[in-house]
């Protein structure tokens, strides 16, 4: 066999053969939730193929051009370098369109694993210690994540992203003392600055990447180091971990998924259209288009600009806009409470222990219904980001929707709490598995007309 | 179908799909063509390893034993003999020193980042409007009142200024009579015409939308919604300031003409935005 003279002429060199045998006889337990992170990890690396891909054509330029390319519609319009390079790469460019489409689908349910990732870790308590740091490091990327989404959506300078991309700036103006300061910075001026683009891209492909692929690499050293913690399987207890050798069992399954995961990608990029830009049309700052929403992980900062109450305080000459509440400090404190989380709860329970064994939800039921209410105020919110759109589904007048949402977003995660924190405790006292049947009671006439119970078999 | 041929049998399908996926790319297929060939290449394989993973793998239940973290004793004798906390400790002074002087080289190094962008000056109080620029459409074309049709709305700028961001204004022409401004700007509205910033003051977007019967603006950003007949006072949504209106008189030569820039800073708030800028504007 070839490969073991290379391998020993390798372990010569390096001495890596010991540390590769435990590697590999790493033991996995064995279930499906512990893949969600992974499919966020495959997302990143079709990412990154598919971003070098694009980076390779595009023109991070806000100059003026006269776009003169195959789409008629926009024939002779003026649009910016940018605009038009993402034009020719749509139209022109072999493969170049299915390589963008394929891009924004995987950035977006990348972001999508993430979540789905954070709310496993969440509900089953794998926050706790000695995972608290990875938690962090989670958070981290999690942001990191969201901040590569908009940049990379405002790329383009198309109408939509150009949108986006000035009502970031009113929320960051609307900082007090500091916004305008930092907007002019971020920005280079007043809003719109030709300098954001290439600003921009320089986040987008550089400083981003680099700080996110950096920290998933601390987050899976993290995850080695500790051991995946477990459900508590027969045979699983605190100081141990039961499921399959790393080499071959998972290292098959892991790079499957990983394929598959890019399979599907392809196939969304090649079939569901996503962000045509040549139907918003260019950046212009004197138009907008309507209905305008975000991709879907920002579709709740807009929901929260678009329910806020018109307030706007001004005292001792000082002015607190009416974004800041809602696009500074909502999600500030949303973050802040996710990333204290582990923190919060080990104060308020007392348990500092170490744990292995992962809860299931219905074992934490304050927790749990925490979890529940964040989750609903999410989802009331993303609603809200596109209430003009729902108002139009539903044909109600889209004042009347605001308002039934702005009543939701108080009275819906209330119920969710309690209605979870209810259901978890009942499950939790009777001890069932969710679906299980409930024991069945068998009655039999008797010749007398009455009834009786039949013994269980 | 045993798990062998089905593993065979996916990868068969991916080496059909790479291969279609090659002469798609050549002969320059559909972009769903692409889609599907790549998801068949990638999927063949994907699958293959999957089936190949959970049907032929025989792979045993293992337990691997955990320890615990804390490494206390060792921890202890870094403390205890290194040289370096003693070090620390017994010069304290310079160890502050050296943390201090740490700290002010690393703010010195941030200070290039103050390259990125301007003072905001008096950039967000004012705009290109000044007394005596004429109100021009996006074709330069200076207005007349009578060029309006009634309830209809044009975007406007100042003459020389044409497509400025910070400066596009609507102009909407309605009954006089039917207007209801404050008593001290009575006089802008020349013949029922009435400019008003186009740049929303809950997030700057431009406040696109006109519903000509109700005399509403409405931004398509966040639904607020501006009386024009009042002033542009908010009526819903999230704004919470009326849309500056643009002082204006009707020119010796019939055009509309502005008096002054807008009284207040337009588009979304900021924290100083009711003091008076430095130079007076």
């Amino acid at each position: 066999m070839a490969a073991e003279p290379m391998l020993t002429w390798i372990d010569e060199r390096l001495g890596l053969a010991a540390w590769a045998r435990a590697g590999l006889r790493k033991v996995f337990p064995d279930h499906w939730s512990f893949l969600l992170g992974e499919v966020a990890l495959f997302c990143l690396v079709v990412l990154v193929l598919t971003g070098v891909f694009l980076t390779l054509f595009y023109v991070p330029d806000a100059t003026s051009v006269t776009y003169s390319g195959p789409w008629a519609p926009l024939r002779g319009q003026s649009v910016s370098a940018a605009f038009d390079s993402v034009m020719r790469l749509s139209f022109e460019v072999r493969a170049g369109l299915v390589m963008r489409q394929i891009h924004h689908w995987a950035a977006l349910v990348f972001v999508a694993a993430i979540v789905v990732h954070l709310l496993r870790i969440f509900f089953t308590g794998a926050f706790r210690r000695p995972r608290e740091i990875n938690w962090l490091v989670g958070i981290g990327l999690l942001l990191l994540a969201l901040t590569m989404g908009i940049t990379g959506y405002s790329l383009p300078d198309d109408l939509l992203s150009g949108t986006g991309l000035r009502v970031i700036y009113s929320v960051v103006i609307a900082i007090p003392f500091i916004g305008p300061y930092l907007a002019f910075l971020v920005f280079g001026g007043e809003f719109p600055t030709p300098e954001i683009i290439s600003r921009l891209f320089v986040f987008h492909v550089m400083l981003l990447p680099a700080l996110l692929i950096g920290g998933v690499l601390v987050h899976l050293a993290i995850l080695v180091r500790h051991k995946h913690s477990q459900y508590a399987v027969p045979g699983a207890t605190e100081e141990n971990v039961v499921g399959r050798a790393f080499w071959p069992s998972q290292v098959f399954k892991s790079t499957g998924l990983a394929i598959l995961t890019a399979a599907v990608l392809a196939l969304m990029g090649g079939l569901i259209q996503i962000n045509p830009i040549w139907a918003y049309g260019p950046f212009d700052a004197t138009t907008v288009s309507s209905p305008a929403q975000p991709d879907w992980y920002a579709g709740w900062l807009d929901g929260a600009l678009r329910l806020f109450p018109p307030i706007e305080i001004t005292a001792l000459g000082i002015t607190i806009p009416s974004p800041f509440i809602p696009g500074v400090l909502l999600p500030g404190v949303a973050f802040g409470v996710m990333t204290l989380w582990p923190f919060l709860e080990a104060w308020v329970t007392g348990d500092h222990a170490e744990h292995q064994l992962l809860d299931g939800p219905r074992e934490k039921p304050l927790r749990t219904a925490f979890g529940v209410a964040g989750l609903l105020v999410f989802v009331i919110l993303t609603l809200a980001g596109g209430n003009d759109v729902v108002a139009l589904v539903f044909g109600v007048p889209v004042e009347a929707m605001t308002n039934i949402l702005r009543v939701a977003i108080v009275a819906v995660p209330l119920l969710g709490f309690g209605l979870t924190y209810r259901i978890c405790r009942e499950l939790f006292d009777r001890r069932e598995a969710p679906g299980q049947r409930r024991a069945s009671v068998r009655l039999r006439r008797t010749a007398a007309g009455g009834f009786e119970e039949i013994e269980p078999d | 179908m045993n798990a062998s041929r089905g593993v065979a049998l996916a990868l068969a399908v991916s080496i059909a799909g790479s291969l279609a996926l090659v002469v798609i790319y050549v002969v320059g297929g559909s972009i769903q063509q692409q889609g599907i060939g790549l998801a068949l290449a990638l999927g063949g394989v994907g699958t293959a390893i999957v089936i190949w993973a959970v049907a032929l793998i025989e792979a045993p239940i293992e337990i691997e034993e955990r320890h615990s973290f804390a490494t206390g004793r060792e921890h202890a004798v870094v403390v205890d003999s290194g040289t370096g906390t003693q070090e620390i400790s017994r010069r304290r002074f310079l160890a502050r020193l050296l943390a201090g002087a740490v700290g002010i080289l690393g703010a010195a190094l941030v200070m290039p980042a103050f390259s990125l962008g301007p003072q905001p000056g008096t950039d967000l109080f004012r705009t290109a409007w000044r007394r005596g620029l004429r109100l021009v459409d996006l074709g330069n074309r200076p207005i007349r009142p009578d060029d309006l049709v009634a309830d209809s709305v044009t975007t406007v700028f100042p003459e020389g200024f044409v497509g400025r961001p910070d400066s596009q204004t609507l102009l909407i022409k309605v009954s006089p009579s039917d207007l209801a401004l404050p008593s001290d700007r009575a006089a802008w509205a020349p013949e029922g015409c009435v400019a008003y910033s186009k740049v929303c003051t809950h997030a700057g977007c431009p406040v696109g939308l006109y519903r000509a019967k109700e005399h509403l603006l409405l931004c398509p950003c966040h639904q607020s919604t501006f009386d024009v007949l009042r002033g542009a006072t908010p009526i819903f949504g999230p704004a919470a300031r009326p849309l500056p209106q643009l002082p204006m008189e009707v020119d010796a030569d019939g055009y509309l003409v502005a008096l002054g820039d807008f009284p207040e800073p337009i588009g979304p708030g900021f924290w100083d935005m009711t003091h008076t800028p430095a130079d007076g504007g």
